[in-house]
């Protein structure tokens, strides 16, 4: 275990993503093994590798971690950053969980009911373009640096460009009124790590259409 | 601001439950500002007090945090409750997101709609039953410490206390076989700045039954 870190979850995005993005931007590598059938998911639990029978778990010097944001905190703090100190960490948390719950609605629109699909998109674009994408391009604003917090690069940073290559998947004219975060976009895909991770071939996952995931609820019963 | 803490929200549990409790654990007195009509919230979102225009909000040590999270994380760091090292931090951060998971299970039947009431009951008893106390019993039993982490106070046993109150609240027979949490709940409600907060008058909050949420819900416009 002093070795690389071991990722198990699904073959795709879900939780496990923006860990993968923050071992990658860090420069850690890591090794996958996927949950693909219910029997790999059930062996996870029965051998208690699951705390709450649930994925995504990341095997890292000697634990097995669950949860997405023990995880990335875990990763953060390891390789340095988090901040340089309590305050900053406190901003890194607050502008990471905004991300977070960004994240979160866009990737839940692919799993919602057909006959709720409209109104959550609108929602989800009306959040993005009113609320999340303002407060940020504001925090660039504010202090003209390159980096969201401490003038270098942070476990912000990966997330908040993770997000905005979603929300240009999503609906790519929700980004025009942002220069500063188009700019952002533009300087952190060129950090050296990261554009590594963007190239084909590397260990980030494209999206799953609606049919993919139906046949994935089927498997897995969820 | 080098004084107390100010934490605005509603005059309820919601989200700033959990950092009434770990404020009032860490002995830190705070004030509340109560937002009572939609023009207040309006007007600290004006004022550019609302990061993502979301309560709960915390002025501390001249900052204006948003967002849960960031807001414990923040009080835990500042007070010596998060470990002594990165390994019982990551600890910490599993038990205690496992813990926030079904503290919003929980919370969230009270707001549901009735169609859905009684599959999430079902749902929420089933996941405390088989998932969520089992895994804190055996983090008792395997170490037999009266601690969860590191053999002292952190904010996760702050939070599970306060989970364990909410279980009860919920339905009491959920904790019966648990006896390591059961004896937990006691030792932990028994610290002094802990049993100080359970007392009536303390700045703890009672639960609000469905007909008072549908009245703010109404007032605040939130959907």
């Amino acid at each position: 275990m002093a070795g690389k870190p071991v990722l198990h979850h699904f073959n795709a995005r879900g939780r496990m993503e923006c860990i993968r993005w923050l071992l990658a931007a860090a420069g850690v590598e890591f090794e996958e093994k996927f949950i693909q059938s219910p029997e790999d998911l059930e062996k996870l639990k029965k051998d208690g590798n699951l705390m709450f029978d649930q994925v995504p778990m990341v095997e890292i010097d000697g634990m097995k971690l669950v949860q997405t944001r023990a995880i990335l905190n875990y990763i953060a703090t390891k390789y340095d950053l988090y901040g340089k100190d309590m305050k900053e960490r406190a901003l890194i948390d607050m502008y990471s969980e905004g991300i977070l719950d960004l994240t979160e609605m866009i990737g839940q629109l692919l799993i919602c009911p057909p006959d709720q699909k409209e109104a959550k998109t609108a929602l989800a674009k009306d959040r993005t373009k009113n609320r999340y994408l303002p407060a940020f391009e504001k925090v660039l604003k504010g202090h003209g640096q390159d980096y969201l917090v401490g003038n270098r690069l942070t476990r912000v940073d990966v997330h908040l460009l993770e997000l905005l290559l979603y929300v240009e998947e999503f609906d790519a004219s929700l980004l025009t009124p942002f220069p500063l975060l188009k700019a952002f976009k533009s300087r952190i895909s060129s950090l050296p790590n990261v554009k590594k991770f963007l190239h084909p071939g590397s260990q980030r996952k494209p999206p799953l259409d609606a049919k993919q995931i139906e046949e994935a609820r089927k498997i897995f019963k969820f």
